[in-house]
């Protein structure tokens, strides 16, 4: 691919330098008890490109994640986020720099309208403050435009006829689709999406792709856990490969799946194999998968 | 027996000083609980210190009744602080913990003998509302309003009394619909999420558990004054509970529930004991002496709790909706 080699810059290896990378990593590790569950040598994420986060269950992707944006604290490890350190910055911080994350398990707010998740994701409203909060008049300006910007990505992401329901109201593919949108409420310089696609139906799931190109064409930086082969082949620039906290593996796309290590790590011997093919042959031969 | 009477009890009680006091409480704990899901079990420990704060500044420091009032306040914020510092990053469960042990303790030391010149110990504080009932601008006598007969002060206590409860309500009211309110809702849904939304959610709970603990305080002071009196045994965790019970009457999400189920609550309380007594001195409950009379009427009280939670959990004013997804 032509683009790969815009990316990496020399040696195309796990931890390797990028061309122009949005988020640098260095030596975090994070153990639980004497697990260690993340141990990350270097890590860049090349700006304005998609890059993909892949690896089995337990390979240390969403914790990773939960480092990176301030959810969790490391036992090692300094990381710069456009040039600013964020080592020991509390979530909230990192969020309004610009680095906005999702969760595996989705995280709408259900006894809130779905315009009213989407109003909580904007920043600066001055009616978010105690005292000016009393005062319509200074935050009434502001919370227009807020809600404005909110109906057009409801709008983008289909969710405008359900504008006033509570999120909880929400199928849990839609609710992937809101947490998505408010995410994009502030306008991120890199967001991160912990399996976008789990839960969500075939339909959906076009539309999300569609959406993440779209971040991507508006200059925004993705990157994203996933377990949808397809969709990583489908959308991503660059993968990254976790096994057991390290990265074991990065390049672009098509090669990352080609390389035995990852085959042997994650995608296993039928990694080229349609699933539904397998379990029927597997049927046909009376094993139980 | 003169049902008369117990119907004339039962609705002056409806606008009653500790009917007040408990509404402004039990507002205090809907901040907390209804708008940012903090667990307080200690609002009897937020109250005591606006009355005390009031008393002493009053009888101790020789303030004004405005400077003692915000005396009380500032104890109430203080004390919020100190237990909001150490337990508001935790779960909500620590947070329960720690405000009914703090309650519990404030308690002991108010009523413990040491402090007694300026707390008075066990027979707490009197005679602090000379200043307040000194601004009372109606005329002395006696003021029959159609169902009750009450003198100067009884009028001026309760028009200040509910004159906090409905200012007190109409700001929850602006600050619940505002974006501050929102942001406090969305922490009470899921914080992790709010977080991630670049929120400091730890101020927003610090900001609600300050607010709710002064409105608390209010409702201390109110409560002392009618009869100008502070007793520690008033704050003791029956005291929370009867907030809590009134909280859930009449909605926790809502402003205008814990003013009813106040209303309601005093009325009830009052209605039973109006009954049970007439039906007593018929003869009518031989099995009942005048003393387990009182104490049935809580015991009625819980029971008309659990029909309560079981046909109409959202209280009396909640959003029935919101209870249905209430996993």
């Amino acid at each position: 691919m032509a683009k790969a080699n815009k990316i990496d810059k020399g040696k195309v290896e796990p931890g390797c330098a990028k061309q122009d990378p949005i988020l640098v990593a260095d030596n975090v590790t994070r153990s639980f008890g004497g697990n260690k569950a993340v141990d990350v040598a270097h890590l860049e994420i090349p700006r304005g490109m998609i890059t993909a986060l892949i690896g089995p269950n337990g390979a240390g992707k969403t914790t990773l994640f939960n480092l990176l944006t301030g959810f969790d604290k490391p036992n090692t490890g300094t990381w710069q986020f456009a040039g600013k350190d964020l080592a020991g910055v509390s979530a909230y911080k990192v969020a309004r720099l610009g680095m906005v994350r999702t969760f595996q398990l989705t995280k709408a707010l259900s006894l809130l309208t779905v315009i009213d998740n989407m109003r909580l994701g904007a920043q600066d409203n001055p009616g978010e403050r105690f005292w000016p909060s009393f005062i319509k008049p200074l935050w009434a300006a502001k919370e227009k435009s807020i809600t404005e910007r909110a109906d057009a990505l409801l709008e983008r992401f289909k969710l405008d006829a359900k504008r006033e329901d509570y999120a909880a109201e929400l199928s849990g593919g839609q609710r992937k689709l809101l947490e998505m949108a408010r995410a994009l409420m502030s306008d991120p310089k890199l967001v991160m999406l912990d399996e976008p696609m789990a839960g969500v139906n075939p339909a959906l799931t076009q539309s999300l792709l569609e959406h993440i190109k779209g971040l991507k064409a508006s200059g925004t930086t993705v990157l994203f856990v996933e377990h949808d082969m397809h969709m990583v082949r489908h959308i991503s620039d660059w993968v990254v490969v976790m096994a057991e906290g390290r990265i074991v593996a990065e390049g672009a796309p098509d090669v990352v799946m080609k390389n035995p290590a990852v085959i042997d790590a994650y995608l296993g011997a039928h990694a080229n194999t349609d699933l539904g093919t397998v379990s029927i042959e597997n049927a046909k031969e009376g094993k139980n998968v | 027996m003169d049902f008369g009477q117990i119907l004339n009890l039962t609705l002056g009680e409806a606008i009653g000083v500790f009917t007040a006091a408990y509404a402004l409480c039990a507002l205090g704990l809907a901040m907390h609980f209804g708008f940012t899901g903090l667990l307080n079990f200690g609002q009897a420990g937020f109250a005591a210190l606006g009355a005390y704060g009031y008393g002493i500044a009053t009888l101790s420091f020789g303030w004004n009744m405005w400077a003692s009032a915000v005396f009380g306040i500032v104890c109430a914020a203080v004390f919020a602080i100190v237990l909001g510092i150490p337990t508001l990053r935790l779960r909500a469960d620590y947070l329960a913990i720690v405000t009914i042990a703090a309650a519990q303790t404030l308690y002991y030391f108010f009523s413990n003998s040491q402090f007694a010149s300026v707390t008075g110990g066990s027979n707490g504080l009197s005679q602090f509302g000379e200043d307040f009932y000194g601004a009372n601008p109606i005329p002395e006598g006696r003021y029959n309003l159609g169902i009750i007969t009450l003198s100067q002060n009884e009028i001026w206590i309760r028009i200040v009394a509910w004159g906090l409860v409905f200012l007190i309500a109409g700001l929850l009211a602006v600050l619940t619909r505002s974006p501050w309110g929102r942001t406090l809702k969305g922490i009470r849904e899921d914080e992790d999420a709010v977080r991630s939304l670049g929120k400091n959610v730890f101020a927003y709970k610090m900001q609600s558990l300050i607010l709710g603990g002064v409105i608390g305080a209010l409702g201390g002071i109110v409560f002392t004054m009618s009869s100008q009196t502070n007793q520690p045994t008033t704050w003791v965790s029956n005291f929370t509970f009867m907030t809590w019970t009134v909280l859930i009457l009449g909605g926790a999400a809502t402003i205008l529930g814990p003013v009813i189920g106040s209303a309601v609550f005093f009325m009830f309380l009052m209605f039973t004991q109006g009954i049970l007594e007439g039906l007593q001195s018929m003869g009518a409950l031989p099995f009942l002496n005048s003393a387990q009379v009182g104490q049935i009427r809580y015991l009625l009280v819980g029971l008309f709790l659990m029909l309560l939670v079981v046909f109409q959990p959202q209280g009396f004013f909640g959003n029935k909706k919101e209870m249905q997804f209430n996993g």
